[in-house]
């Protein structure tokens, strides 16, 4: 048998948790790790007679995430009852949308330029938690994450590496976090993947039957159970076999993907309209002012940051990298003006800085303002890139302004020409003949003189004005 | 002395109370007695099946308003503290919840004490008050005849006098058919008028709370009372509430619509008589009767009985024996589900679930679910058509028999046709009101006026002239 080249496709589903404070259809707290059911009442408990009613707040969150994705938000939408038995889905049902989603047809462009296109995104809630491993021979149910609002945002198959998979994913997240939309932490269980994956051999352009692996709780397992399952369906295609369509589990500790149980796939929800709440009717103005009120996204700023503050492409990348640093930089330059200062400085002393007292940026003591005095200070000439330094080190400690702080160091760089003089004069009296021969037209001593100024100045003289003044000497 | 002042209307005891002419406990002690003394023997009414405890803080009312002392029976489908509410059910045996619905405590606001839960068909799925895990309850003018249900215990309760209003709850007759078995007044608001905030659900795009009154002045003072918007269910109307107390008067310039459909020729030629008569005194009084159709009239069964199970199927999954009401156990969670459910469910309940899960499953979705929401839209603008065709109410008999003996209905399906002329008004989400209109054979018969969504006043005005003009024939 020939050698065939194979072809990944992937499509992947994501759900992300809403940044609300309360859930999604019901007034309790979504804070994330209180005590076991206290954030809970008779709406997410499911107690008979509480009925579900929508948190605005989650629409807006919802709406701003698909219109950052460039997905056509419907006016009108409709909530849906997706039934199915578990112990920490306390309705019986969960409501989701179904038929007539928030969102449909938007895309995500990756680092490298491709764009993966965007199937829908519709609204969703929680389910609890089933705690097995705390009490023997018993399951527990912490209903505190029950109800709480959900997006679940479903890609194209449209990916063909694991490498862009992860590509994707990083992209999503950035999008997500800059619009406020969520944490998407996937520790905290904000972020959660499902991928279907199919392999087809390179040319061919109908799909083959695809598996969906499901439990995929970081970048790198989506990117390692994507492969494994890949060569799982190569192999099979290769010995003649077939694949079917089924669900499948990452085991993280074993790095395997299995089989679930079968049942699994062939779940019937029988979705059908939540009577309990009307469609969801949202007005052309509303999501336009949505649109409007969204933030510029990361590979936006980034493009803007290397146009107008003649960044390079890694530098806007290293300074993206957060929400935290991003809005650290641009406050900076706001008040700085010179972008690629400000980027010097952020990327050079701050993140050392950072990464050697281990402080979050939030915590840093020097805030943008003041760093964007200090390049002021640079910038203006009264303080030498060097003297900078050390004032910025001062200033990790020290809340004073960096001008008091090099006034009152002594590091303010001096250019008043009768304090210049006095030093050349002092320097030519105690090197007469180097300042002879300097006099005399040797140039090349212009060099061993500033040395000897800049240290009896301590480094305070400015070295433009000496260089002036040192030139009137010879002429002497 | 007991005697009398049970024969009082709601409105007049209220103010008796409120201006210190009686007091609160007199009224309660009657009540209990005129309770204790119907409910006594093999063939007591078995109307109230959860009775108050004499200080019961949780049931007394929360300010001295209309209904000022004034006894009240809640349906045990409507969430209350401290008295169980329990459905009927055996699946919710105990069950005490810990919030309280919105319309029972209106009805507190304004003065009321409550009594007592009243005996439903299991979930509300029924028209006998039969299938009930606390037994039957008895129609007061024939212990051998069943009340009609499903909110037959609160009917009872106000026909024997226990109480002069009652809640009831209603998805398609409920409370207009009971009514007219037991000759009182039931009435069934448009849908999103009074909030269904602690109703347990059964179809939730039907279910309405609906008040009993002994008079069409008083149920249409409770209906005032438990009217208006709750922001805890998103189904409930914005609408102001009108008064509804518009007493009688003439009727000069209101058309009456006559629907042929509820007239068949199968009609029972007493009932056929007395409704004749009706129209008489409408006519008589100034009103125009008009024969109208409304075509669709004859899918309306079947399509209730396609979304209601459908809605059902849903409603009842959180009876799961997780988190409250009856658990088997049994090892395995779908095990003990399987057990809890099959113990806790009745014969009639379990028939809905099973045929709202098959309406729903995929494959069968579009040819019974999709197509019954199509036909309900079709019921629906009949009614429409019929009201801007310059029709201002219709009248209808509420049921095409009077109440049957209990045990004589076996057969399921002939049951359900006992709410063929009331379940319209549901699908079509208009209000409803049935009154005694004459007597069969000692036997009430009830007539029912259907209004425009929101259009309560006008009902209750047709429905004040008929009362007046047929009362002393109509009541006992």
């Amino acid at each position: 048998m020939s050698a065939t080249a194979w072809e990944m496709v992937v499509g992947l589903e994501v759900h992300v948790q809403l940044k609300t404070r309360t859930k999604a259809y019901c007034a309790c707290s979504t804070n994330f790790g209180d005590a076991p059911n206290r954030n809970t009442c008779p709406v997410c408990l499911a107690l008979p007679g509480a009925l579900p009613v929508l948190n605005a707040e989650a629409v807006t969150l919802a709406t701003r995430a698909a219109l950052a994705l460039g997905c056509t938000v419907h006016e009108r939408s409709i909530f849906a009852r997706k039934n199915y038995f578990y112990p920490d889905l306390p309705k019986g049902y969960q409501i989701s949308q179904a038929e007539f989603p928030l969102a449909t047809q938007g895309h995500l462009t990756l680092a490298d330029g491709l764009r993966v296109g965007i199937t829908r995104i519709h609204m969703e809630e929680d389910a609890g938690k089933s705690i097995h491993d705390r009490f023997p021979g018993m399951t527990a149910i912490d209903l505190n994450r029950a109800g709480v609002p959900l997006i679940e945002i479903v890609g194209e198959p449209e990916i063909r590496s694991s490498a862009q998979a992860g590509a994707y994913l990083r992209a999503l997240r950035e999008v997500l976090l800059f619009c406020g939309v969520s944490d998407v932490s996937m520790e905290e269980g904000s972020l959660r993947v499902d991928a279907n994956v199919s392999a087809r051999p390179l040319g061919e352009t109908t799909f083959r039957p695809r598996t969906e692996i499901k439990n995929l709780n970081s970048f790198s397992n989506v990117e390692k159970a994507l492969e494994l399952e890949f060569r799982r369906h190569v192999a099979t295609y290769e010995a003649g076999g077939t694949i079917a369509q089924q669900t499948m589990l990452f085991d993280a500790a074993a790095q395997e993907v299995r089989a679930a149980r079968s049942k699994e796939g062939s779940h019937d929800y029988r979705y059908f309209p939540e009577p309990d709440l009307p469609p969801l009717v949202l007005t052309p103005e509303w999501i336009s002012e949505q649109r409007d009120a969204l933030p510029e996204l990361p590979a936006a700023r980034r493009a803007r940051w290397v146009t107008s503050h003649k960044l390079s492409a890694a530098e806007a990348e290293v300074l993206s990298g957060t929400v935290e640093l991003a809005a650290y930089f641009e406050a900076v330059v706001a008040t700085a003006g010179d972008g690629k200062a400000a980027a010097n400085w952020i990327l050079g002393e701050v993140l050392a800085a950072l990464n050697e007292s281990g402080v979050a940026l939030a915590q840093f003591p020097i805030a943008p303002a003041r760093l964007a005095a200090l390049i002021a200070l640079v910038k203006g000439g009264q303080l030498s890139s060097t003297a900078a330094k050390t004032v910025f080190a001062t200033m990790r400690s020290d809340t004073a302004a960096p001008e008091q702080i090099a006034q009152r160091d002594g590091l303010l760089q001096v250019g008043d020409d009768s304090a210049l003089e006095q030093w050349i004069d002092e320097v030519w009296a105690e090197h007469p003949t180097e300042a002879a021969r300097f006099a005399a037209g040797e140039q090349k001593l212009q060099g061993v003189l500033v040395g000897f100024l800049m240290k009896k100045s301590k480094g305070r003289a400015d070295p433009k004005k000496l260089n002036q003044l040192l030139a009137a000497r010879i002429a002497k | 002395m007991s005697r009398s002042l049970l024969d009082l209307t709601a409105a007049q005891l209220g103010a008796a109370v409120r201006e210190g002419r009686t007091p609160a406990g007199e009224l309660l002690t009657a009540s209990l007695d005129r309770l204790a003394e119907t409910h006594a023997g093999n063939d007591g009414l078995n109307a109230i099946v959860h009775q108050v405890g004499a200080d019961d803080s949780a049931m007394q009312p929360l300010a001295m308003g209309p209904l000022a002392g004034v006894p009240v029976a809640i349906k045990d489908n409507l969430a209350t503290r401290t008295l169980p509410t329990t459905c009927g059910s055996r699946i919710l045996d105990g069950w005490v919840s810990p919030y309280e619905a919105t319309a029972v405590r209106k009805l507190r606001e304004a003065g009321a004490i409550v009594i007592g839960k009243t005996n439903m068909d299991e979930f509300a799925m029924g028209s006998s008050t039969e299938h009930s895990a606390f037994g039957p309850s008895r129609n007061p003018h024939d212990r051998r005849r069943a009340p009609g249900g499903s909110s037959g215990g609160s009917a009872a309760a106000v026909a024997a006098g226990i109480a002069p209003i009652a809640l009831g709850s209603e998805t398609g007759g409920s409370v207009r058919q009971p009514a007219a078995f037991c000759g009182i007044v039931g009435v069934k608001p448009t849908y999103g008028r009074v909030s269904r905030y602690g109703l347990v659900a059964f179809a939730s795009s039907l279910d309405c709370v609906a008040p009993f009154g002994r008079t069409v002045d008083d149920a249409a003072l409770a209906t005032e009372i438990i009217s208006g918007h709750d922001p805890l269910d998103a189904t409930s109307a914005a609408h102001t509430v009108p008064a509804m107390r518009v007493g009688p008067g003439p009727l000069a310039g209101l058309v009456v619509g006559v629907p042929k459909e509820y007239f068949p020729d199968s009609l029972m030629p007493e009932v056929r008589a007395i409704c004749d008569r009706a129209l008489e005194a409408l006519r008589a009084q100034g009103a125009t009767i008009r024969e109208v159709s409304l075509p669709h009239t004859p899918y309306a069964i079947p399509v209730y009985y396609i979304i209601a199970p459908a809605e059902a199927s849903a409603n009842l999954a959180r009876f799961d024996g997780v988190r409250y009401g009856m658990r088997i156990e049994v090892d395995g969670v779908q095990a003990m589900y399987g057990a809890t459910r099959a113990a806790g469910f009745g014969a009639e309940v379990t028939r809905r679930i099973l045929l709202g899960t098959y309406v729903l499953s995929a494959g069968y979705y579009d040819a019974y679910y999709r197509k019954a929401q199509e036909v309900r839209a079709l019921i629906a603008r009949d009614f429409t058509d019929v009201f801007a065709s310059g029709v201002h109410v219709l009248f209808t008999p509420t049921t095409p028999t009077p109440a049957f003996a209990l045990g004589a209905i076996s057969d399921p399906y002939e049951m359900y046709l006992s709410d063929i002329y009331t379940v319209t008004a549901n699908l079509a989400g208009i209000p409803g009101i049935s009154l005694p209109i004459g007597r069969v054979h000692g036997l009430p018969v009830g007539g029912q006026v259907l209004a425009p969504a929101f259009d309560e006043p006008t009902m209750f005005r047709a429905a004040y002239a008929l009362e007046e003009a047929l009362g002393a024939e109509a009541h006992r």
